[in-house]
This record gives C-alpha cells, sequence and structure tokens, in this order.
C-alpha cells in the first residue's frame, strides 16, 4: 500500500508501507550501516526516532532469535530502499515486515533513501511522520513543526525494576539508560557477576549492592534530560570504578562539569574511525549519538580526552583525571559493528582489578 | 608516522602482459602506485614488459623499462639504478614472484634495497601452503582439511584417508593454473600431474572439497602502525568451487547476518595482522550457509583482481593507499581522495549494489571446455552498479557485451531437461542464464538450491526478474508497470520483446512519460558526508547528483571488458583520448563498465558515469549531459557498433563520419574507393549466399580467406584451400551474424605489413611501419611485429607511404586509422583498414615518440595537425628496432588449438628493444615467457607443404648443435640431406611415442605445422595441446621458428668441424 514519509520540511516521500499501518511520527535520522539492521532497530537508543538505513537491501537474512539489543524495540518508525520478501540465512525466522507488524511498528519502503540521507546531511535531524496518503500534508507539516518531542526516552526503555545476572566474578552494577544487551553479554562473557539497575537509581542504594565496578549503559536522547543519573554519577565517582558508553558516556561527562551539545546529523554508523591519542591508533567503532561531549568545556575540569573521531575532531573518549572513570561515545560492544574496541571491557575489569588491589593494599 | 626520507629512489616492477588471470587490473594498480609515489616526489623506476599499459608511458614514472620481467633483466636495471627500495606487491602473481626470486638471489641485499611494503616473510607465509597452514592452525583459524605434496604418490595417500571430491592447487600459479575438482581417479591422476608440472616448486596443496559453502572475499589493508581497516567485501553467487575470477560476485555481502560479517572481518584482520602485510591483502573465506563454521581458502598479500574490483565498487583507491603505506604512511594520515574531507582510515559504506560478471572467451574457442572449477578462465570482467540486486545484475548482464541484454539467450531453450540439469549442476559460463531458463520452465527456488546450491536469496531474485517478465507482458504501455520494470533494470529492448514492438518505441514512450534515469554518486560513505568525486550511476530514482557544468563537454566510449581481439590497448587509447579532451579545454566525460581498468579510475576523466555501453545507458547520459559529441573510435568495436545508433537518435558522431567508416567496412563501397584511389587489393567479392560463395571462390581461385563482414579480432575468419571446407565454413559462418554477408577473398602469401596513422583531413601523419615476422594469414594480433621494417625495400616503403596517404585522405579520415597490407610479388595489396584506434597504437607510440591517440583527438576536436607540430608523410625511423610479441593464455584454456591462423587467440603482448632485431627478438620472446634453452631437441612434424622450407629450418638447429626428432617421413627428408635424426613413432603407434617424447620432457621445442583443423581428435591437435600442457614450447608457423632460429644463432655458437681441405683448392688468379 501506498505511504508516504512527511518532514517538517515540507518534504514528501512516497513510497510503500510495510509492517504496522499506525501513524508515528519522530525524528528521522539515518544509519549507514550495511549489515545489523535487526540490531539497530532494537537498540532502545533509538527509542522514539524513525530510523532510516542506507543500505538500500534491508532483512536479507532475515530476522533471527538471537540478535535483539532489546526485548522491546522502540523505534517509532522503520525506512529503507526495499524489504526483503524472501529472506535468506540459517537463522531465519520471521521476516522484517512480519516482525514490524508484531511490533505495531510502521515502515515504509521504495522511496529514495539517498535523497533523503542528503537531506538530512544538509539541513540537520528533521522530524518527520510516516502516514497514509490521505493526510493533508500541509497540515502534518504545521504538526511536526510545532511537535515537542519526547524528553523522557529514558524512562521509557529503562528497567523499571533491579535484576541479576549472576556470574562469579567482579560484581558490576549495570546502570540501564536504555541498555543494549550487547553490554550486559560482554560483561557475562568476563563471568561479572551483573545487577541491572533502573536508570534512576541512587548511588546509595548502588553502593549497598557493593560493587567492584559500575557500568554506565548507552541509552536514547538528551543526557541533559537525566538530571537524576547525573547527580547519581557525581556521588559515585572515586567510590568504585566506572565505565559508560554512549549516553552513559556523555552522563559521566556532565557530572565531571563537562557540557554536551547536539551534533547537526549525529554518529550513526559501523565505519566510524577513532582514535586513541595514547597510541595514535585508529579502531574502527560502531556508533550510534546525536549528542556529543563539547571539547571547549572539557579545558578547565578534571577530565582529559582520550579519543577523538578522526573525521570531524569531536569527542570520542574521556577519562577522570582523579578518580579511576573513563567512557566512550562508541560502542566497543558492537552488535552490530565491528569488534575493534572490544578490548575496552579488559581496560574495565583491569581497572577494578587495580582498584581492588589498592584498597586491599591500604587496608592491609 | 611520516612518509620515509631515507629512501629515495624506487623500483616498481609490474604484471607483464595480459594473460588469464592477470589482466588489466594490474595497470590500474601499477598506474596508481607509480602516481602516488611520485605525488610524494620519490624517483620511480618502472620495469614492465607490455607496451600496452598506461603505467609503461613516461609520464607515469621517471624512467621507464619495457624489458621482460626475468632475474637477467630486472638485476641489470638494478644494477644500472642502484634503487633504495622495491615495490612488488602491486605487479601481480608476476611482480610477487620475481621479488622473492630478486631477494633469494642475494642481489637486493647486495645493493642495500630494500623491499617496501609488505615484507618478503610475509609473502611467503601467504604463498606457501605449508608455511601458510602452519600460521593458521597456529592462529586458531580454521582451513580445510588437506595436504601438500610432492607426487602423485601422496596424492593417493591422502585420498585413501579423506576420499573424493578433492581439490588440486598448485603453489604459486597464476589464476589456478593446472589445478581442478577431482571427483575419481582419472581425475586425479590427469589434474595432479599437470599441477605438479605447472607448479614452480613442483608441490600442490590438495584438500577436502567445500564445494556448497558460500565464498566471500574480504578486502583488507594494514600500514605499518599495525593499523588495519577492512575496504570491502564481497560475496560470491557462485558458492566455493569455481575460482573467484570465474564467479559472479556481488558487492558487499547480501545474506551475511551482523553477526556472521564481524566473524569473518575479525578473522580476516587477524590474518593480515599475524601476516605483517604493509598494504593490501584479501582473504577468502568459505562459509557454511547452514552454521557458523568458516575456513580461509586463500590469502593474497599484494593487490588484485578483487581489490581492483572492490576499489571500483566503493571508491577506496587500494592501490594508492598501499602505496603510500610502503612509503611509511599511516592510514589515518591519507586523506579519502573520494571524500577529500575524510582520511583513509575508515571502513567505506555502499548505499548500492554492485554485480561483478566474468567474460569468458569462448564466444572464440568453441571447442573450449566450458565448465568452471578452480582454473579461471575468464579474460575480463563487467561491474555493474543498482540501487537493487536486480539493476545491478541486468546491467551487468548487458555490459557483456555477449548480444544478450535480458537474463536469456534463446538457444537454452532448446535444451532437454537431462541437459538442463546437468549444466545446472556443473557450472559453465552460462548457468546465470540457464537458472532464469529454469524457473521459466517452472522450477522452484528448492529445486533450483538442490542443484546449484546457490543461496536461496539469489535464486529468489531471479525468479522474481522471471516472473517481472509477465507482468510485464500483460500490461503493455502501462506506465507503473514499465517504471518498476526500469527500476528493477529490465533493458528497452527486453520490454520490447514482450511488448513486441520497437526498442525505439519504448525509449520514446518512456521519454514522453519521464521514465528516465538520475545519477548517484559512488562517495564511499552512503552520502553522509558531502563528496566532490565526479564519479556516477544511473537508477531510476528521484534526485540526481550529476550536476551539469558550463564547460562544453565531450562524450567518449570506453571498450568495455577485456576479451580476445579487444585487449587493453583500447582502454590505453581511450585514457589518452580523456586526457587529450581535458588539455584541450574541454569537460571529458567517460562512459565504461570494465572494473579492471585505468579508465575508470575516477581521477582520469572529468567525470566518469560507469554504466552499460547499450544504447539506452549512452542515450541516457548523452540526454542528461548534452555534450557536444562522442568520440567513438578509441573504443574498439564496443564503441563503433554503437555508433550506428545513436547517430540515428541525433547524436554527433566526432572525427571520421558514419559515411566515411562504412566506406572503409563495407565490402562494395570499400573496392568502389579503392577503385578510384588506384590501389590494388586482393580479388574479393561478397557473397549472401552458399551458392554465390561456392561460385566466387572458384572464379577467384583458391586458397580463399573468408569471414563476415563486421568482425572482431579476425573472429570467424579462416583460409580455405577447396570447396568442401569452404561449404563447412558457410555453414557455420552464416549462424554466427545473419545479418551481414560473408567477404570471399583470394588468400595472397607473403609478408604482412601494419601501418597506423593520424589524419586531420588536410595532414596525414604516418607515426611506422612494422612488419610482420609471420606470413600473411595469421591475425595481426597474433604476429609478432617488427618495428622498424627490416627487410623492406625503400621503394615498397614509399609505395606504402604514398598509399596509407592517399587512404587516409580518400576515406576521409579524421582520427586514426590503421591499414593491412600484404607485400606479394613485389607489389603492396590492401588487406584492410580500420578507421579507428587499433591494438597497436600504443606500441608504436611508445617506439616513435609520437602520441597517436593524443593527436588524433585533437584532429577531432578539429584541431589541425600542422599546427600542432607534424606534416604529412612517415616519421623519421628511429636506430632501435623494437618487436612485440604476442602472449597466449592456451595453458588455462583445455581444448584450444593452439594453431596460429586468422583468427586471434593471444590475450597479451610484450615488447622486446635493442640494437638488433635478433636482440630485440630475444628480448620479445623471452618476456612473453618462452624459455629458450641453448642446447637440446627439436621436434619436427611438419605438414608436406612445409617440408622444403622447414629443411632449411632443420639444418640451421642442427649447425648450432640441437638434436632433430622426427616422424618416419620427415625423418627419411632429413637423413637425405645427411642429418642426423632420431625417429619418433607417429601417435597411435608403439610407445614411446610423440606424446610420450613430449610428456617426458624430451624434446625443448615443437615445431608442428600439421593440417590445421578444429577437431580435436586429430593428431596435430594432439600434438600441440601436449606441448602446451606440459610446458613445451610449440610453434605452428615457419616464420616464428625461423624467428626463433635467429635468436638461438646469437646465443649459441655454430658447432662445426674442420673443413677436411681435401677438395682441390681454387686459385684467385692475379695478372
Amino acid at each position: 500500500m501506498k505511504r508516504q514519509l512527511i518532514l517538517e520540511n515540507g518534504a514528501v516521500f512516497v513510497g510503500k508501507g510495510f509492517g504496522s499501518e499506525r501513524e508515528m511520527s519522530g525524528e528521522v535520522v539515518f544509519n549507514t550501516g550495511m549489515t545489523g539492521y535487526q540490531e539497530i532497530l532494537s537498540d532502545p537508543s533509538y527509542c522514539a526516532q524513525i530510523v532510516t538505513l542506507t543500505y538500500p537491501l534491508i532483512g536479507n537474512y532475515g530476522i533471527n532469535r538471537d540478535d535483539f539489543e532489546s526485548i522491546k524495540p522502540s523505534i517509532n518508525g522503520l525506512i529503507v530502499k526495499e524489504a526483503a520478501k524472501h529472506p535468506s540465512n540459517w537463522r531465519h525466522e520471521e521476516s522484517i515486515d512480519d516482525l514490524l507488524k508484531a511490533l505495531d511498528i510502521p515502515g515504509l519502503e521504495g522511496i529514495d533513501t539517498r535523497k533523503l540521507t542528503r537531506m538530512i546531511r544538509n539541513v540537520g535531524t528533521l522530524r518527520g511522520r510516516i502516514c497514509s496518503m490521505d493526510v493533508d500534508v500541509e497540515a502534518v507539516v504545521n504538526e511536526l513543526k510545532n511537535l515537542t518531542l519526547p524528553t523522557n526516552q529514558v524512562s521509557q526503555v529503562s528497567t523499571k525494576v533491579p535484576y541479576a545476572s549472576p556470574g562469579r566474578g567482579y560484581r558490576v552494577v549495570l546502570v540501564d539508560f536504555g541498555m543494549k544487551k550487547g553490554i550486559l553479554r560482554e560483561l557475562n562473557n568476563r563471568d561479572c557477576d551483573v545487577v541491572v539497575v533502573p536508570y534512576n537509581t541512587t548511588a546509595e542504594e548502588i553502593l549497598r549492592l557493593n560493587p567492584d565496578g559500575i557500568m554506565l549503559s548507552n541509552g536514547p536522547g538528551d543526557p541533559v534530560d537525566v538530571p537524576e543519573a547525573v547527580v547519581m554519577i557525581k556521588k559515585l565517582l572515586g567510590q568504585v570504578p566506572i565505565f559508560g558508553i554512549c549516553l552513559g558516556h556523555q552522563l559521566l561527562a556532565l557530572a565531571s562539569g563537562a557540557k554536551t551539545t547536539k551534533l547537526k546529523f549525529g554518529h550513526r554508523g559501523s565505519n566510524h574511525p577513532v582514535k586513541e591519542l595514547a597510541t595514535g591508533k585508529i579502531a574502527i567503532t560502531a556508533q550510534n549519538h546525536g549528542y556529543t561531549v563539547e571539547q571547549e568545556s572539557i579545558k578547565d575540569i578534571r577530565i582529559a580526552v582520550t579519543h577523538v573521531a578522526v573525521n570531524d575532531g569531536t569527542v570520542e573518549g574521556i577519562e577522570h583525571l582523579d578518580y579511576p572513570a573513563f567512557s566512550v561515545q562508541y560502542h566497543p560492544e558492537a552488535s552490530p559493528g565491528p569488534e575493534d574496541a572490544n578490548y575496552l571491557f579488559e581496560r574495565f575489569m583491569e581497572l577494578m582489578k587495580n582498584n581492588i588491589e589498592q584498597k586491599a593494599g591500604t587496608r592491609g | 608516522m611520516p612518509k620515509r626520507e631515507d629512501i629515495k629512489k624506487i623500483l616498481v616492477i609490474g604484471s607483464g602482459p595480459i594473460v588469464i588471470g592477470q589482466a588489466a587490473e594490474f595497470d590500474y594498480a601499477g598506474t596508481q602506485a607509480c602516481q602516488a609515489l611520485k605525488e610524494e616526489g620519490y624517483e620511480v623506476i618502472l620495469i614492465n614488459s607490455n607496451p600496452a599499459t598506461i603505467m609503461t608511458d613516461t609520464s607515469m614514472a621517471d624512467k621507464v623499462y619495457i624489458e621482460p620481467i626475468t632475474y637477467e633483466f630486472v638485476s641489470r636495471i638494478i644494477r644500472q639504478e642502484r634503487p633504495d627500495g622495491l615495490l612488488p606487491t602491486l605487479g601481480g602473481q608476476t611482480g610477487l614472484n620475481m621479488a622473492v626470486e630478486l631477494q633469494k638471489s642475494g642481489i637486493l641485499d647486495e645493493y642495500n634495497v630494500e623491499l617496501l611494503g609488505t615484507k618478503l616473510h610475509s609473502i611467503e607465509q601467504a604463498e606457501d601452503r605449508d608455511l601458510f597452514r602452519t600460521l593458521m592452525n597456529d592462529l586458531n583459524e580454521p582451513v580445510p582439511p588437506s595436504a601438500i605434496i610432492h607426487t602423485l604418490a601422496e596424492a593417493y595417500e591422502f585420498v585413501a584417508e579423506i576420499g573424493y571430491p578433492i581439490i588440486v592447487r598448485p603453489a604459486y600459479t597464476l589464476g589456478g593454473t593446472g589445478g581442478g575438482l577431482v571427483y575419481n581417479e582419472e581425475d586425479l591422476i590427469e589434474i595432479v600431474t599437470s599441477g605438479l608440472k605447472y607448479s614452480p616448486v613442483t608441490q600442490c596443496l590438495i584438500e577436502k572439497s567445500i564445494a556448497g559453502f558460500k565464498e566471500v572475499e574480504y578486502e583488507v589493508m594494514r600500514d605499518g602502525k599495525d593499523q588495519a581497516i577492512v575496504v570491502c567485501n564481497m560475496e560470491n553467487i557462485d558458492p566455493v568451487g569455481i575460482h573467484t575470477g570465474d564467479s559472479i560476485v556481488v558487492a558487499p555481502s547480501q545474506t551475511l547476518s551482523d553477526r556472521e560479517y564481524q566473524m569473518l572481518r575479525d578473522s580476516s584482520l587477524k590474518i593480515i595482522r599475524a601476516l605483517g602485510i604493509e598494504g593490501g591483502c584479501n582473504v577468502q573465506f568459505a562459509l557454511d550457509p547452514d552454521s557458523y563454521q568458516y575456513y580461509i581458502i586463500e590469502v593474497n598479500p599484494r593487490v588484485s583482481r578483487s581489490s581492483a574490483l572492490a576499489s571500483k565498487a566503493t571508491g577506496y583507491p587500494i592501490a594508492k593507499i598501499a602505496a603510500k603505506i610502503a612509503a611509511g604512511y599511516a592510514l589515518d594520515e591519507i586523506m579519502n581522495p573520494i571524500t577529500k574531507t575524510t582520511y583513509a582510515s575508515f571502513e567505506p559504506a555502499l548505499d548500492y549494489v554492485v554485480s561483478k560478471i566474468p567474460r569468458w572467451p569462448f564466444d572464440k574457442f568453441e571447442a573450449a571446455n566450458r565448465t568452471l572449477g578452480t582454473q579461471m578462465k575468464a579474460t575480463g570482467e563487467v561491474m555493474a552498479i543498482g540501487r537493487n540486486l536486480e539493476e545491478s545484475l541486468l546491467k551487468a548482464v548487458r555490459s557483456l557485451e555477449a548480444n544478450v541484454l535480458h537474463l536469456q539467450i534463446d538457444k537454452l531453450k532448446d535444451l532437454s531437461q537431462v541437459e538442463l540439469e546437468h549444466r545446472l549442476q556443473k557450472a559453465d559460463d552460462e548457468r546465470l542464464f540457464i537458472v532464469a531458463e529454469s524457473f521459466r520452465r517452472g522450477y522452484t527456488v528448492e529445486q533450483l538450491w538442490e542443484l546449484t546450491k546457490i543461496d536461496r536469496f539469489f535464486l529468489n531474485k531471479i525468479s522474481g526478474i522471471v516472473q517481472f517478465e509477465d507482468e510485464l507482458k500483460k500490461a503493455p504501455f502501462n506506465v507503473e508497470v514499465l517504471q518498476a520494470g526500469k527500476e528493477l533494470g529490465f533493458a528497452d529492448d527486453i520490454i520490447a520483446k514482450l511488448w513486441n514492438v520497437t526498442e525505439r518505441e519504448i525509449y520514446d514512450f518512456r521519454y514522453e512519460k519521464g521514465i528516465v534515469p538520475v545519477y548517484k554518486m559512488v562517495d564511499t560513505c552512503a552520502a553522509e558526508f558531502a563528496s566532490e568525486t565526479p564519479y556516477f550511476y544511473g537508477t531510476y530514482e528521484d534526485e540526481n547528483e550529476s550536476i551539469i557544468t558550463e564547460k562544453k563537454s565531450i562524450v567518449v566510449l570506453g571498450s568495455g571488458p577485456i576479451r580476445i581481439g579487444q585487449g587493453i590497448e583500447f582502454d590505453y587509447a581511450t585514457v589518452h583520448t580523456v586526457l587529450a579532451i581535458k588539455e584541450a579545454g574541454y569537460e571529458a566525460i567517460i562512459i565504461n563498465n570494465n572494473p579492471e581498468t585505468v579508465s575508470t579510475d575516477f581521477s582520469i576523466s572529468d567525470k566518469l558515469y560507469f554504466e552499460p555501453l547499450a544504447v539506452e545507458d549512452v542515450m541516457h547520459i548523452i540526454n542528461h549531459e548534452q555534450p557536444l559529441g562522442v568520440i567513438v573510435q578509441f573504443g574498439g568495436q564496443t564503441a563503433i557498433n554503437l555508433a550506428d545508433e545513436l547517430s540515428a537518435r541525433g547524436v554527433t558522431i566526432l572525427g571520421t563520419s558514419l559515411e566515411a567508416m562504412d566506406q572503409a567496412e563495407n565490402r562494395d563501397k570499400f573496392e568502389q574507393a579503392l577503385q578510384k584511389l588506384q590501389i590494388p587489393q586482393p580479388l574479393g567479392r561478397t557473397a549472401t549466399s552458399v551458392a554465390e560463395a561456392v561460385e566466387i571462390a572458384k572464379t577467384i581461385g583458391y586458397p580463399v580467406l573468408v569471414r563476415p563482414s563486421y568482425v572482431l579480432g579476425g573472429r570467424a575468419m579462416e583460409i580455405v584451400y577447396q570447396e568442401a571446407e569452404l561449404l563447412r565454413y558457410m555453414e557455420n559462418a552464416a549462424k554466427i551474424n545473419p545479418k551481414h554477408p560473408v567477404l570471399i577473398d583470394r588468400y595472397l602469401i607473403g609478408k604482412e605489413i601494419e601501418v597506423d596513422a593520424i589524419c586531420d583531413g588536410e595532414t596525414v601523419v604516418i607515426p611506422g611501419i612494422m612488419e610482420h615476422i609471420e606470413r600473411a594469414g595469421v591475425h595481426s594480433g597474433d604476429s609478432i611485429a617488427v618495428y622498424p621494417p627490416q627487410s623492406l625495400t625503400e621503394a615498397t616503403k614509399q609505395k606504402i607511404i604514398e598509399r596509407t596517404i592517399k587512404l587516409a585522405k580518400g576515406l576521409d579520415i579524421v582520427g586514426l586509422l590503421n591499414i593491412q597490407f600484404v607485400l606479394h610479388e613485389d607489389e603492396v595489396y590492401v588487406l584492410e583498414v580500420n578507421p579507428r584506434s587499433s591494438r597497436t597504437v600504443p606500441f608504436l607510440s611508445k617506439i616513435t615518440g609520437v602520441p597517436m591517440a593524443n593527436l588524433a583527438t585533437k584532429a577531432i576536436l578539429g584541431l589541425k595537425l600542422r599546427d600542432l607540430g607534424y606534416e604529412t608523410g612517415y616519421v623519421k625511423e628511429s636506430k632501435e628496432v623494437s618487436v612485440k610479441v604476442p602472449v597466449f593464455s592456451f595453458a588455462k584454456l583445455r581444448d584450444v588449438d593452439i594453431t596460429l591462423g586468422p583468427e586471434m587467440k593471444s590475450t597479451g603482448e610484450v615488447m622486446g628493444r635493442d640494437y638488433s632485431l635478433e636482440k630485440a627478438l630475444y628480448k620479445g620472446l623471452v618476456a612473453s615467457g618462452m624459455k629458450i634453452p641453448t642446447h637440446g631437441s627439436v621436434l619436427f612434424t611438419v605438414a608436406d607443404k612445409d617440408k622444403e622450407e622447414a629443411l632449411e629450418i632443420i639444418r640451421r638447429f642442427h649447425r648450432i648443435g640441437y638434436h632433430i626428432l622426427a616422424t618416419e617421413g620427415t625423418a627419411k627428408r632429413i637423413k637425405e640431406e645427411n642429418i642426423p635424426v632420431t625417429v619418433v613413432n607417429k601417435i597411435g603407434d608403439q610407445k614411446p611415442n610423440m606424446l610420450d617424447v613430449i610428456r617426458q620432457g624430451e624434446a625443448q621445442f615443437v615445431i608442428n605445422t600439421l593440417t590445421k583443423g578444429k577437431q580435436p581428435a586429430r593428431d596435430g591437435f594432439r600434438i600441440r595441446r601436449e606441448s602446451v600442457e606440459n610446458g613445451v614450447v610449440c610453434l605452428t608457423s615457419i616464420d616464428t621458428a625461423e624467428a626463433l632460429l635467429r635468436v638461438l644463432e646469437l646465443i649459441t655458437f655454430a658447432a662445426d668441424a674442420m673443413p677436411s681441405f681435401n677438395e682441390p683448392k681454387v686459385m684467385v688468379t692475379t695478372k
């Protein structure tokens, strides 16, 4: 069935609907990854966004049981050039169309996705709506212009109650701002004894769990929308080692006195080169963020930049100069994307180990 | 790591002649590398024996040596030039093997030459099967169960353990020469024996066959800082079992989940790091379609055909970046030349689908075994880009120029079910079309998957294409269906057939309805960053990104895929045309579809359209760009064939007009023109029916030369000695091209002479006259050409010059022309005139210093040759003698007769240049790969008509100490001349017979002029094939044998006893 995407700047893209027939609005963003659509559409960081995939053939290998990054995907729409009708892969269980129908998420295919991408690149992220052909376009444009984007996405996607994912190694409290399963998987792979807690857990509650380390997860939206987390992190700094990813990274920066700002169209894809300043080496990383830590704001505070984006020089990693805390803007857990930065989890393990030894040393 | 300042002078080794498995991609790589190094201020010394390349232009390096790539010559250059560094990884397997040999000989250490980029140790670890397997085991990377064998007995042992089928891969060979899939003992003996013979180290890898797995390739780069990236991954539509060069390939992979993609990415990065490669590398995987199990098939520690494809598919110039890495740079210090705003240390993101289809030579070699396996058989390839798989695939199909514009070959309709299924199971070059045919017959995806093991994803896509044929058929002139069909990549031609109208009607209807493609940019980043690169492909979507500039533009049509008869020479001319257009102040726009070449390097032209060279695709671009005109005379037959239809659609063809071209190519008009110009040609006439042909042949007398009009590379041309042969020929030729009549000419025995000239309508510049070693009758592309001519009198030369000038002016040539003459009983006859760029343009340009394609382009653009400093006449000959020697790929093509004749068979060429003909010939023959031992035996089997001529040759071989072997008849005649000879049994006689002699390496040369014919059963054929199979030099022309002798006589000495002085003395009388 013919359906369309209407953007706040008046642009209209007519294509074919798939998935749900619901009308949905959201910020339209694009991701340049060529594989990993299942992980992308289930990444809670995209909560309430309409995601455009620049690779034209999506759904080729179908949807499988294993590759979801969250239990309940939270995107507001998916836009592709072509949604595969006949997926093929040994793990394939259903088509992307089946999945979006089941999740009640609208999809749109058959539009010039490259044109849309270039538009977003040139004018910045735009608000848009996937809807039927019967609507009054002008009215929708006006609505979109006045649409207030949600600021509570983290509360939507974060777990409501704490839960344990046991292991026999280090005790890690993983604060869930909209966590990708991949982070938990990496910690479990290292035999960590993980307790996942809601985003609004207080520092005191966390410390009562007596963690060896704290992991701040990724998540959707603007970091300033979760001030309670900033308060929590401030109190945790210096108490236990902290590792932040993506939104977790931005929150660690805010807690340390830095500022964040919105990027024109963000970094979303699986091919972003990041340079580690200490070694001068490049890693190719998976990224998904619309906000960034302002370089200027770091100058006079106790934070050092450890990683920068090769393409635009933005901050991609920081560490605290006084406390055992570091974070990166990108996704070392990959899924989807390259696994070059996986070593950061080792660094976190190392940090926890050192901290424990140090404590033992001071005690002894 | 900045650029290295401790090295100043770098030697680059090229890949030599074009052969199957090593083609134009290395000209592209080498050219990029030389440019990249020069850009950095290094002094670049280049050695390559192939004159038809852009890289051997003197402007590409500080010094260019067109010399044989052998230890003898390369070491001489090293001694002379004393380079600081040697870059070996851009010249294919040839360059790599040469570097290994140089290193092992100690000369690099002696002269302090450092191997730049990937180190020798790494090369060996990747290339040597044993070392490679050990490394993979250490890395915990899986390889299929296998064994390294050095004898047939060892192969038996392995099979006893593992069972059939197995794959045999000889070590250190190009394109898998000598290898293959083995299903039974008979195959085992044949393939293992030949494999061991072809491997320079007598070593084969035999491994368990994992046929049916997905074949996936990763193109990886690594710098000296240990930073590594993946440029591109590619998935073969054909599962494991078919050489990747013979597989249909798509990029990026289509059926791999991110999990699988990253698993193989991690593995390829682990491997490139463990090998310590500094530059580019290709890793081939076999992936189980039903689990995460994968195996490493192969690693190429150098740039390759796949890396050229990946470069064009992504826009990421692998060879250029590899050269910069070799010069010391790190990936994050090199700008991404496409975006010019980002760096080389990233991984390209594609927002389109790329398809590559190989181009096979089976249209020329009908007798060849077309089955595909581990030994590559394709001579070239095409690539196409689309926004969906169907579009990409169908565009690639129509780029092939195989007379198919859709997934449909009419004759396949006649296949029986048994044949059909057999050919689905055992893939050959037409399998893609057979799959489509099967869907038309109602086969299901599951059935075809069972038979082919092609992933269901691809099968569904092909099935969808076939289904859409019905949709189209049901809805003539329905705009929506038409739009959908065009989005799926359907050609106007097939839609026209389905709607029962002409192609032109569809085309006009589309324009009326606004169904035309837009052009999207290839920008490495899926539009994430702004990009300036003028590299485009067409697709049926909304937004056009190819902006028309104010500047006046000229469109140049490229020459499409490399095939026999239309090789890299035409790409050479195309590139020079583009450069000349830019020099003249116009915008140069190129359309081409060959991913291997320099012309499709986006930095060459002002705009590159990577599109099929089919009428509709070319017209779309012309309509969009509105150029001043189109130049067709440099793109070989491909471009020429389009000229008529383009002109009919209102396009201006620049240079020699269509009428003038027709005057040269239409037999009757040509004859009239020659009569008017009073230039003789062999008697001949055009026949339109068999009866007429017989009559004509009778009138002009046998032997006659027969060929269809408008042919490429002498295709289907034959010398016919009697009526029965003529009748057989007519039967086959009529099938080839019913639209065009057959030409019948008197076959004149004599010396063949070839001339290229440039004409602006007033001035005719003749850069050089070339004399062929082989007499007329051997295709000019397969003959050894000599410049300057060594045996022509001044008077003959004058005649040639006069006639060339007359022809150029009389035929109204504007641009290039190529003429073939035959010198018969002191008269110079014209054989043919080609009103376009020829195969010899790069060779002649290089040895005479006349930039032929450049001048011709300027003449086409209206400049006057006189104003460019040229006058009518023959350019003063140089003192040095240069020879162009053809190179064949017979070892790769089983069942092909190697006899030289009017039909072209060579795939490439080399050049030899020195101060005498013999020295030049020596270099040329050595460069062509001929082993020239200075003693041994020569086996003669000559036809009766050649016996007397052969005797002279035999005498001379004997004189320099060669032993003569011959069959009884010939031997008797030899004995009569008092030359010792050993009689060898004929085939079929008692063993050991002739074949055994060849097989056991008892003859160093075989000279065979036995009855030529296409019947493989003939003895002559078996002798010739046996020689090729066993790597023995086999010459089928007495003239070539004579040339070889001249060389042998130069490098050896006569072994004559002192004369006995028994005869009475003759006195010199004095007064």
